[in-house]
């Protein structure tokens, strides 16, 4: 019986360790995918530009709109947003990025900046959402 | 003692003017009276790239997105047929241009991001084509850069004819500056010359340079997205994105190098420095550069008599400050620059149709005429 608490210990240790691993790994990826599509405007610390491109760092809306947030990087964003307060009406075209890659960015951005999000992106998350 | 400390002012003010970049010493202002307004012509448009005009005076234009337009009698007509688009990071549908003698042969050129070819990601490709009806015919690829990137910068991309009938065409780094743009045995970062069935012109400079691209007429270069022959010496002028100060304007000649990423004057966009020179033997210098950049694209020099007083000018669109550019040249050197129609929106492109006016095309708005105040 004591063997087996021993197991199962180390067991959910490991599936939770890969789990940090995955998610790591997913941000390292990010990164680059960030600085290549999305620092010109959002610049090097998600700060973005004021009242033309909204910040990512600290942001209510990233925070509190997974799926829309998702769906922006993947089609586009146009129209109206308010991001902490303030009124942006831009438009961000499509990067053209494939789904493996918006979760990776995701990841990145959510996790980046003062975010926090230990819930991960993963590519089927992204190939669900539609336009 | 008051000598000293004006001195010691002097001395800091020039340091910090150097590391924080000298900015361009004709700065762009407010036009005192522009005599000049927009009218809209095509509304309802997203990246509009590039646009050429038909005999009949309608349009084709390009969405980066991957859409060619027809507009023509205040409609738009979806072209059918199109190659298949990448659109990917600053790439996607790019340039359109009609081949110089159009009305005899029906050439059409354009540019696009492909996924054609060997390895993951896709690069800047060169086809022809005819337009029958709706639908694109006669399709045929005459150049396509290698090798396929999956980064999502710099593609370039303009076509341009010159007075002998040669084909120019610009590509991008690609992202890859410090791999692609001095390499003359690579594609990327380069302006091309070819004749206009894509063949290599035997006169090109590296036609006899072991391993060359033949196809390169010019390297070093960053990402141009402007392009044009100037109508008064028939030269190619070209504008290219820099880094943070480093916008460009270059006259091509055969075989110079202009000197990417080895000379430059901007910094990473980052702040950080990547080279300490701005000048270099056997390294072209530019006609002029922009200290803050413009971000430029798109690009006419002005001919028509409806603008008497804009004659022999350089137009271009700032995509970064949403304005159209005009640029006033003596001797080849800029001595005045205006910000015309300031908060535009972002200019893509900008041309000077057959029939003299000059069309603009604005992101995610549409494209305008320049037509004089009444």
């Amino acid at each position: 019986m004591k063997n087996y608490l021993v197991y199962l210990v180390v067991f959910f240790t490991l599936t939770i360790a890969s789990a940090q691993d995955n998610l790591n790994e997913s941000i390292e990826r990010g990164k680059d995918i960030y600085t290549d599509f999305c620092i010109n405007c959002h610049m090097p610390e998600g700060e973005g530009v004021e009242n033309l491109y909204p910040p990512l760092a600290k942001s209510d809306y990233l925070s509190k709109n997974r799926e829309a947030s998702i769906r922006g990087i993947k089609y586009g964003q146009s129209g109206e947003m308010i991001v902490n307060e303030v009124k942006y009406n831009g438009d961000m075209a499509p990067m053209g990025l494939s789904d493996d890659e918006v979760a990776d960015v995701m990841n990145y951005i959510t996790n980046s900046w003062g975010n926090k999000n230990d819930d991960i992106v993963t590519e089927e998350e992204v190939s669900k959402v539609k336009k | 003692m008051k000598k000293v400390i004006i001195l010691s002012s002097i001395i800091l003010t020039t340091c910090f003017a150097c590391a924080q970049q000298m900015e361009s010493e004709v700065k762009a202002e407010s036009p005192v009276n522009e005599n000049y307004t927009t009218e809209a012509v095509v509304l309802d448009l997203s990246i509009p790239w590039g646009m050429t005009f038909l005999p009949d005076e309608s349009m084709l234009i390009t969405e980066k997105t991957g859409n060619l337009i027809h507009f023509k009698d205040g409609q738009k007509i979806n072209i059918e047929g199109v190659p298949d688009i990448y659109v990917r990071g600053q790439g996607g549908f790019m340039d359109i241009n009609l081949h110089p003698d159009y009305t005899n042969n029906g050439w059409i050129y354009m540019t696009y991001a492909s996924t054609e070819g060997d390895g993951d990601g896709g690069n800047t490709t060169l086809m022809r084509a005819k337009l029958s009806g709706n639908q694109l015919t006669d399709k045929e690829i005459l150049y396509k850069a290698e090798p396929n990137s999956k980064k999502g910068q710099h593609w370039g991309s303009r076509i341009a004819f010159d007075n002998q009938g040669y084909l120019y065409f610009s590509v991008g780094d690609r992202g890859n500056r410090d791999v692609n743009p001095q390499d003359i045995t690579r594609d990327c970062g380069k302006i091309y010359r070819l004749n206009d069935d894509g063949s290599i012109p035997q006169d090109n400079p590296f036609v006899n340079t072991e391993n060359a691209k033949t196809a390169i007429y010019s390297y070093g270069h960053r990402n141009p997205q402007g392009m044009v022959k100037n109508p008064f010496t028939g030269d190619i002028w070209v504008n290219e994105h820099g880094p943070k100060g480093g916008d460009e304007i270059n006259i091509i000649r055969k075989g110079k190098n202009f000197g990417w990423p080895i000379i430059s004057y901007g910094i990473n966009y980052n702040g950080t420095t990547f080279t300490d020179i701005t000048e270099k033997e056997g390294m072209e210098q530019p006609l002029f550069y922009w200290v803050p950049s413009i971000a430029p694209s798109g690009m006419a020099i002005v001919s028509s008599d409806i603008y008497p007083n804009w004659k022999g000018n350089v137009l271009v669109g700032s995509l970064k400050f949403k304005y159209l550019e005009r640029l006033i040249l003596e001797d080849n050197k800029v001595i005045k620059r205006e910000k015309l129609f300031e908060d535009i929106g972002r200019v893509r492109n900008v041309v000077q149709a057959p029939n003299g006016y000059i069309y603009v095309a604005v992101e995610n708005k549409g494209i305008v005429k320049i037509v004089p105040e009444k």
